[in-house]
């Protein structure tokens, strides 16, 4: 589904991917471990096409297409949704009339989008202007479902979220994941949610979002390389009992910790 | 401010006569005039008004509740209206005052009965059509006591190009516990002049609010409405939505005095430039305590132009509550990104955070006048794109 290849971004003169490769299927949820700085951020910023962000070498394929440089716009009609971890205000722009415009056209009852995430009071409100940061994950999961997007970039589900809005949040995050679609009455359900099983790529700093989802397969960025490809949950169990200074030592050498794979070495 | 030559204009001889069923008038003009909000096509008026050129060509009440007269029969029928005309307005502030009043064409004379509530809007249209025109227009609203209505009031030329010069004077009376709704929608052009001269009144408990819409070019335009609010309780809100592409010269404000305990205003303004000329001013007086007044003005330049905010206070007791917000600025690009990664090619996404900016919605307008203000509104990113 979506392919990444020796892909190399800078940010003005900085370069801060150096080579990434990465193979995301068709249905399957990738976690990108790190720590701050390390670049995951801009990963998803290039993947969805921002502006500032400098493909310097490398190619970025989705569904068969080379979408490295193609602008944003159309990378979200292809079907690539994003959730922002700090998404600007909009003054005058209802979060009702954005959720009809992610739909694009097709229907879309915001009434019963935004009662899955608890949402159905800020529907007049402008998008974003004083939401905390467990609204704004919420606002974000709410376009997202208008937009029903094949692939889905969430940056940090679960920073800025009280315990109560991170269960509310990871389920409806499971749900996008798991393709679950409001299905006319009577349509049998099943085939329907394999075949719409949408991918994942998702940044996790605490690795909370874990215990909500099923993730796949996971590696840890450091200083613009992968590194580290293993099962997400013995990442997050080797970074939490070690931290990620002792995950960097593994980096430098190999034959230092166990439970991870090591598959690429930074130079 | 830019200077205007009165001798350009022919304020004598351009007269018409009545048009009895506006919906005869020519497709073109209807047109024009619907972009300044005035629907000929639709019954949903208490009352219409149409002023072209030098003569008042249109003027009935359809509703018992609310006197309409052209300004001149109303001079005539209550010996000269002494207690209304150019009691607010100084017949001698300006040359274009002293042009009026000396030789006033018309205008309309809006009056509803105590009590009544007129709920559709009376409908307005001021406009020019012959080339040098000059038209001056006098008009007097009085809301009697615990009334309520609506004047929609648009004014266009007949062409984007027609050079002519409205002058218009307006007092607004708004009586205890009265409430006024006065939505103007100017479209001009790029050879008018236009300069409004208009003072108003709220007494006990009445409320005064006012929506401007100027989204089309005009030549040379200066107008800076001021209500008094003179009685306990009274309050007074002006919207205004402005656009000025190149070629445009706009030098407005509104002011509000606050001269009453308890009275509260409010003065917002949303200007955007593509390359004309925007003074955008405000005043707001607080006189007696306790009183609250509110000044934001919010510009953003697209393309080019100038804009010069002006915001002003003036408290004289202690004890007042005013306050000013003044913001020139930009259309920032992570707005642009946020709904580009919605989907939303860059024209969209730059209409949509325009359209945001400018507020529309706050003055709850409906049916034609809202879709010509949102073609008005796409019409700009095509113009600063």
């Amino acid at each position: 589904m979506l392919k990444i290849e020796d892909l190399r971004v800078s940010i003005g003169q900085r370069e801060v991917l150096r080579g990434i490769d990465l193979h995301i299927k068709e249905g399957e949820t990738f976690i990108l471990f790190g720590p701050n700085g390390s670049g995951k951020t801009s990963l998803l910023m290039t993947l969805m096409g921002f502006s500032g962000y400098t493909v310097t070498g490398g190619k970025i394929t989705f569904r068969g297409q080379d979408i490295t440089y193609m602008p944003m716009y159309e990378r979200a009609r292809l079907g690539i949704g994003m959730s922002f971890q700090r998404p600007p205000t909009i003054h005058g722009l209802k979060t009702r009339h954005l959720v009809q415009m992610c739909a694009r056209g097709r229907e879309v009852d915001p009434e019963a989008l935004a009662a899955k995430v608890n949402f159905v009071d800020f529907l007049e409100r402008d998008i974003n202007a004083g939401f905390s940061g467990g609204e704004i994950k919420r606002s974000e999961l709410l376009q997202l479902m208008a937009q029903k997007p094949s692939f889905v970039l969430f940056d940090e589900p679960e920073s800025g979220v009280d315990l109560e809005n991170m269960q509310l949040i990871g389920k409806v995050v499971r749900r996008l994941l798991d393709g679950e679609v409001d299905l006319p009455p009577g349509a049998c359900a099943k085939p329907l949610k394999c075949k719409l099983r949408t991918s994942g790529l998702i940044i996790t700093h605490t690795g909370y979002i874990l215990d909500y989802i099923n993730a796949d397969r996971g590696q840890v960025l450091y200083e613009g390389h992968l590194c580290c490809e293993a099962r997400p949950r013995d990442i997050l169990e080797h970074i939490r009992s070690y931290g990620y200074q002792e995950c960097i030592k593994c980096l430098n050498e190999p034959s230092g910790l166990q439970p991870l794979d090591l598959t690429r070495t930074a130079s | 401010m830019k200077d205007v030559n009165l001798n350009d204009f022919s304020f004598t001889g351009i007269e018409r006569g009545e048009i009895a069923d506006l919906r005869t008038l020519d497709e073109s003009d209807k047109h024009r005039i619907l972009h300044a909000g005035v629907d000929v096509d639709s019954d949903a008026a208490s009352a219409v008004f149409m002023h072209m050129d030098q003569s008042t060509v249109h003027c009935k009440s359809r509703d018992p509740g609310l006197e309409l007269l052209d300004f001149n029969v109303a001079m005539k029928r209550y010996d000269n209206l002494p207690e209304y005309v150019w009691k607010l307005v100084d017949k001698d502030k300006d040359e274009f005052t002293r042009n009026v009043a000396a030789n006033t064409h018309g205008g309309y004379f809006i009056r509803t009965k105590p009590g009544v509530k007129i709920t559709k809007p009376v409908q307005s249209c001021l406009f020019l059509k012959a080339d040098n025109a000059g038209q001056n227009v006098h008009n007097i609203v009085v809301v009697e006591e615990d009334s309520e209505v609506h004047i929609l009031t648009g004014c266009s030329t007949a062409h984007g190009t027609t050079h002519a010069a409205h002058l218009g004077i307006t007092e607004f009376y708004v009586k205890k516990g009265g409430k006024l709704t006065f939505t103007m929608v100017h479209n001009w052009g790029e050879n008018a002049t236009v300069r409004p001269r208009s003072v108003g009144v709220v007494e006990e408990g009445g409320v005064f609010q006012s929506n401007y819409v100027l989204m089309s070019p005009v030549g040379n335009l200066q107008m800076y409405p001021a209500i008094h609010l003179n009685g306990r309780g009274a309050i007074a809100r002006f919207n205004s939505i402005i656009v000025t592409p190149a070629g445009s010269y706009v030098d407005t404000g509104n002011r509000v005095i606050m001269n009453a305990p308890d009275t509260r205003c409010e003065i917002i303004a949303r200007t955007i430039t593509t390359g004309g000329t925007n003074i955008a001013r405000g005043h707001i007086a607080g006189h007696a305590v306790p009183c609250r007044g509110h000044l934001e003005c919010k510009g953003l330049i697209l393309g080019g132009g100038q804009m010069l905010a002006i915001p002003e206070l003036d408290a004289t007791v202690e004890g007042v509550d005013l306050s000013h917000e003044a913001a020139v600025g930009k259309i920032a690009q992570d707005e642009i990104e946020y709904l580009m990664a919605r989907g939303m090619d860059e024209a969209e996404a730059t209409s949509t955070i325009v359209r945001g900016f400018l507020n529309v919605d706050i003055m709850g307008l409906e049916g034609p006048l809202a879709k010509a203000i949102q073609e008005q509104v796409e019409q700009i990113d095509a113009n600063a794109m």
